[in-house]
């Protein structure tokens, strides 16, 4: 089966935002490798956030979320030509992974700056800040051990005029190691506002280079989309040729690449959109009520008078993928939830060819056609990545020129007499 | 008396360029079966409307440019609700209606309804991306130019109001100068600018009731947007604001649009104003000026200016008129 190493894409985010009404759940995940000393988040929220609207979640969460929702490779297995039957199996693949800033502590004075509230949640230290001035919170932060990149306070500065506060979290070390999780587990806030939106400006300041963001957003109606960006679906049910199977990562990738330069680098990619309560082909089980519960699909339980335990779960997922920098997403993204229920997968169509023998006429036909399949599995793969023709081809062994390859669109003598 | 290509043919080829761009570039999330039944719906209901309020002529071009402009902005999974909210647009001119003029944009406010009535509808704004802006936006403005409108003042004053209040927000909270321009930058905007805030039968009559209605509009979708923090502001903001534009036109009074033969044709004051629905959708129509009545010499020749008269033609839906004599 394909499958793709999770950290197929440098630099990326996972982000898991439950919504409904103006209520917002906010997971974030890393995978964070380095020391978890110069770990660190500075995010704008729009509310003053207590302690009790922070929770540290599991990562297994966004790692099931992500085995679910992910692209997937779909296997049919041509029939025997003289025989009419359909056999067909399916398989599974791949995920994708985060990472983030990084800071350092130290203590420092204010410059202006509120430390509105300080907790320890799970393993993790979290400051609640509000300022009167960005260029002291720049400060404030740089002499606390957070390494603000240069010319953030512009960014702050937005931020706080307009009333938001700053959610910033480092790893309280003692308590990791009490806790004693090897990795950094996903934190998460809960809050209200009518903002939909998530921030990513903060990010791009001293980026070197485009960042990969993956959002999981959980509704209760339906798709969700971004309305100041196109949310484009990401090519789908294409065929392409069977050798992809070894090396499904790295077609994606590149298709993915493809399709971010063909919508000039602005465009936002729709991967999956589903009603959580079931799937088809599923790449992994769907969430359990449990699990969304966790994420924070707090409506499960509120309409959950009815015992009814299989009754399908309203929860709406969709699947986005970005690849951003300031150049081309100069402002946040905002989102909005549509009352789309239609589903959507991005899934590659492997067809396996009829290996056994068969002699009777039909066979011929078979044949042929499959030979001009291929040829086409080829082209799109090619169109699909970018990926030269001339080496698909020879992976594929298919023969080289084109002209072999219009043997399906014979001229009608050349099919008149078939000896 | 000279008359002028209609305008709308103009409006027609835009919006059906935009919606072939949209459809088969952008891939616009809208299926060819909405498309046909969206248009079918516009043009069928206009048709029985004018049969049943007996107008002379069926007359499809502006019930034309509303379903492609709710193909265009409608996004359903549900092909009754585009049949639905067609017809609903369409009847929105002959069943709401002030004075002789219908009160809302069809499109404006068959998508307002439907939003709020079906809860099974979207409007896509981020669904135009900023790559095909510029073409976009110079169709958009050879339409005023080739047509010299004379009620294009509406959407160069909203677009004035707009763009300042989305600039000034951002430079009062010192965002880089790429954030405004990208939020103006947008399809959903221009569309709006260009083809809905103007309609000239859902606009006040005079050019400051026009100016201060397009303030009204721009300020609502702002802060609908920018404040509030819910997506199209624009659609919401005009479709509350157009019930004013009588009260507008009572205190800021001006020449009306009237058509050539609704005074002749009817015989009564009713009739007179639903006559309208009709002779609005005629392509040759004149203005006739109103007596000065109550206004006065001097009133009158502050409404000669305000007004900006200068016998242009409007580039509008529903209206194309010939210079005064």
């Amino acid at each position: 089966m394909g499958k793709a190493d999770t950290k197929l894409f440098n630099r990326a985010s996972q982000v898991v935002l439950v919504r409904d009404a103006d209520r917002t759940v906010l997971t974030m995940a890393s995978d964070f490798r380095g020391d978890v000393k110069e770990f660190a988040v500075v995010i704008p929220v729009p509310t003053f956030i207590e302690r009790d609207q922070i929770h540290v979640a599991d990562k297994a969460l966004i790692d099931h979320l992500d085995a679910y929702s992910a692209p997937r490779l779909v296997e049919y297995y041509d029939p025997d030509p003289c025989q009419v039957i359909l056999g067909r199996s399916y398989g599974r693949l791949m995920g994708a992974p985060a990472q983030d800033k990084a800071g350092r502590r130290e203590l420092a004075k204010s410059l202006g700056v509120t430390v509105e509230a300080s907790y320890t949640v799970g393993e993790y230290d979290i400051l609640i800040l509000s300022a009167s001035e960005s260029d002291g919170l720049e400060t404030w932060l740089r002499e606390n051990g957070y390494r603000i990149p240069a010319g953030a306070s512009r960014v702050l500065g937005s931020y706080l005029r307009q009333g938001m506060k700053f959610f910033v979290a480092r790893v309280n070390l003692e308590e990791k190691a009490r806790l004693g999780f090897s990795n950094l587990r996903p934190l998460q806030v809960a809050y209200e506002s009518p903002k939909f939106m998530l921030p990513i400006r903060l990010g791009m300041v001293n980026a070197d280079g485009p960042q990969e963001l993956f959002i999981y957003a959980l509704t209760p109606k339906g798709r969700v989309e971004t309305t100041n960006y196109r949310t484009v679906k990401l090519p789908s049910d294409a065929e392409i040729p069977l050798y992809v199977q070894q090396r499904f990562g790295d077609f994606y990738k590149a298709m993915f690449t493809r399709q971010v330069d063909r919508e000039a680098k602005e465009a936002v990619f729709l991967e999956y959109a589903w009603n959580m309560s079931w799937c088809d082909p599923c790449a992994a089980d769907p969430l359990s009520r449990e699990e969304l519960g966790q994420l924070g699909v707090f409506w499960l339980e509120e309409r959950a008078a009815t015992p009814a335990r299989q009754r399908p779960q309203q929860a709406f997922l969709t699947r986005l993928h970005l690849r951003y920098d300031a150049a081309h997403f100069p402002e946040d993204l905002v989102f909005q939830e549509t009352t789309d229920q239609s589903n959507f997968q991005a899934r590659y169509i492997l067809r396996h060819p009829w290996s056994g023998d068969a002699s009777c006429p039909a066979a011929r036909q078979y044949r042929e056609d499959l030979r001009r399949r291929q040829e086409e599995q080829a082209r799109t793969l090619a169109d699909l990545t970018g990926w030269d023709l001339a080496g698909i081809r020879a992976r594929m062994e298919l023969p080289g020129e084109a002209s072999d390859v219009r043997s399906g669109s014979r001229r009608w003598w050349e099919r008149l007499w078939k000896d | 008396m000279r008359r002028r290509r209609d305008p709308r043919l103009y409006q027609i080829s835009v919006l059906s360029l935009l919606l072939a761009y949209g459809f088969f570039r952008l891939g616009f999330d809208v299926m060819a079966a909405q498309i046909a039944v969206t248009l079918g719906a516009a043009l069928g209901a206009q048709y029985a409307c004018s049969r049943l309020w007996r107008l002379a002529a069926f007359e499809p071009k502006s019930a034309l440019i509303s379903g492609l402009s709710l193909c265009l902005l409608l996004r359903t999974n549900l092909l009754t609700v585009a049949t639905a909210t067609a017809v609903a647009a369409i009847a929105s001119k002959f069943l709401i209606r002030w004075n002789g003029k219908h009160v809302f944009n069809p499109t404006n406010v068959g998508l307002a309804a439907a939003m709020l009535s079906t809860g099974k509808v979207w409007v896509s704004p981020g669904q135009w991306g900023s790559v095909a802006f510029a073409a976009f936006f110079f169709a958009c403005l050879g339409g005023l130019v080739v047509h010299r409108a004379a009620r294009s003042d509406v959407t160069y004053a909203f677009l004035l109001f707009y763009v300042s209040l989305v600039a000034g927000r951002s430079f009062w909270l010192g965002e880089p100068l790429a954030i405004p321009v990208h939020r103006l930058e947008s399809g959903a905007f221009l569309l709006f600018a260009f083809f809905m805030i103007s309609d000239p039968k859902t606009t006040p009559d005079s050019r400051a009731g026009r100016v201060l209605f397009a303030l009204l509009v721009a300020f609502g979708g702002w802060y609908v947007q920018y404040r509030l923090f819910r997506t199209n502001g624009l659609i919401w903001s005009l479709a509350a604001f157009s019930p004013f534009v009588p009260v507008i036109d009572r205190f800021l009074p001006a020449e009306r649009y009237r058509w050539s033969g609704a005074g002749r044709l009817s015989r009564s004051p009713t009739e007179d104003s639903l006559k309208g629905a009709f002779h609005e959708t005629q392509a040759a129509c004149i203005r006739v000026s109103r007596p000065p009545g109550p206004v006065g010499p001097v009133g009158a020749r502050l409404l000669r200016f305000l007004r900006g008269q200068g016998g242009h033609e409007a580039f509008q839906q529903g209206l194309a008129g010939g210079p005064r004599p």
